[in-house]
């Protein structure tokens, strides 16, 4: 999705979000992530009002202060940023890759599923099982910090039983047009 | 909120994980291998930080990361890693050749028999803010200073006033935001307007 975005080109415009769509937001990310109010605090303190960035292709991205905090796509899940994901790793569920499949996803690669239930990849147990639409944080095989974000196109189970076809839409990766914006 | 034993830490926030980023690539350090100047990376970690260098780069800490990939793929990796690189450094290189190639061009166009504009085209191919540029001719001549699109469809500075002597000085001397133009590649062209005849 940011593979190729330019500042000047790609983003329509600027506004400030008002406070009971604000709210609306934070309850979204406190059902969606799982994270607690008071982590959530540290990342967007309550008094501190955040802009919208109207992108192309319905992309919006939330950012306080001018540093995107997290994107979301029409009505898609919100998903962080990777710089924030890097300092709170524990707020999207964890799918992980093996080692092969790493350079393609910092080329902006859909995940295929053989790639996330190989012996280096990570899927939940069944009992903990990610639905399909959410976003998730990929991680490596052999790294610490997340490699990318995406979102199941496919619940886990089904990827473990299917084993074919694109398991995770990648949102965003190291190395994309948005990793390299540090201000809007 | 009824907090159990394991739940306790809920209630303080927690803090962040500082992530180290490459200085070179901005990558976290452990994924500087797969970003695009893998070789320069390697050399400015080990000299700001010659520990964690070890940590990364040792040869346990290679041994280890070859994980389940087996050797063939890994092979091709590197292959790919090192072709990446040079692509990348070919890019910059073009870059800056193209760079030294471009001219910067301070046309002088005359608007009737006395008075004059001067317009200031390639300017951003030096990395200069053309709207901070305007801003500074404006100020400096007390002139209108503004940029526009030309019918190339390219911008450019539009000063109001003959001032290209001025200009090429001032790009010369490095002023404000003009640093870093190599004064050979300022050409000074002159525009006259056409008699009505054709």
């Amino acid at each position: 999705m940011f593979k190729k975005f330019q500042p000047s080109t790609d983003i329509a415009g600027q506004t400030s979000v008002k406070g009971s769509v604000q709210r609306s937001i934070r309850a979204n990310l406190l059902s969606q992530w799982n994270i607690t109010p008071e982590t959530l605090e540290t990342i967007w303190p309550k008094k501190e009002s955040i802009t919208l960035v109207k992108c192309r292709d319905h992309i919006s991205i939330y950012a306080l202060h001018g540093e995107p905090l997290f994107i979301q796509h029409f009505d898609d899940p919100l998903v962080p940023t990777l710089k924030i994901l890097h300092k709170y790793p524990f707020i999207l569920p964890k799918v992980g890759i093996d080692r092969g499949a790493i350079r393609f996803l910092l080329a902006g690669a859909p995940m295929m599923c053989p790639g996330l239930t190989s012996k280096g990849g990570y899927l939940p147990p069944a009992d903990q099982d990610i639905p399909v639409g959410r976003a998730v944080a990929i991680f490596a095989e052999g790294k610490e910090n997340a490699a990318g974000i995406g979102i199941t196109k496919m619940s886990t189970e089904a990827m473990k039983k299917i084993n074919k076809d694109v398991g995770v839409d990648t949102v965003h990766y190291l190395g994309d047009d948005l990793w390299a914006i540090e201000k809007i | 909120m009824a907090s159990t034993s394991e739940e306790t830490p809920a209630v303080q926030p927690v803090a962040p994980i500082q992530v180290r980023y490459c200085e070179v690539c901005s990558f976290p350090l452990e994924y500087c291998e797969f970003g695009s100047s893998f070789t320069k990376c390697k050399e400015v970690l080990r000299e700001s930080d010659p520990d964690l260098y070890d940590r990364y780069y040792s040869e346990e800490a290679l041994q280890a990361k070859l994980g389940t990939l087996s050797l063939d793929a890994q092979a091709k990796l590197e292959k790919d890693t090192a072709k990446k690189e040079a692509k990348a450094v070919a890019k910059a290189d073009a870059a800056l050749k193209k760079k030294m190639a471009s001219q910067v061009t301070i046309k002088r166009i005359e608007r009737n028999k006395r008075k004059h504009v001067t317009s200031i085209h390639g300017l951003e191919t030096f990395g200069v803010d053309l709207k901070k540029a305007a801003k500074q001719f404006a100020t400096k001549f007390a002139t209108g200073a503004s940029v526009t699109k030309n019918p190339q469809g390219l911008d450019e500075i539009v000063v109001q006033g003959d001032v290209s002597a001025e200009i090429v000085e001032m790009i010369e001397e490095g002023q404000g935001v003009l640093k870093g133009i190599p004064s050979d590649n300022v050409v000074e062209v002159e525009e006259k307007k056409k008699k009505g005849g054709s």
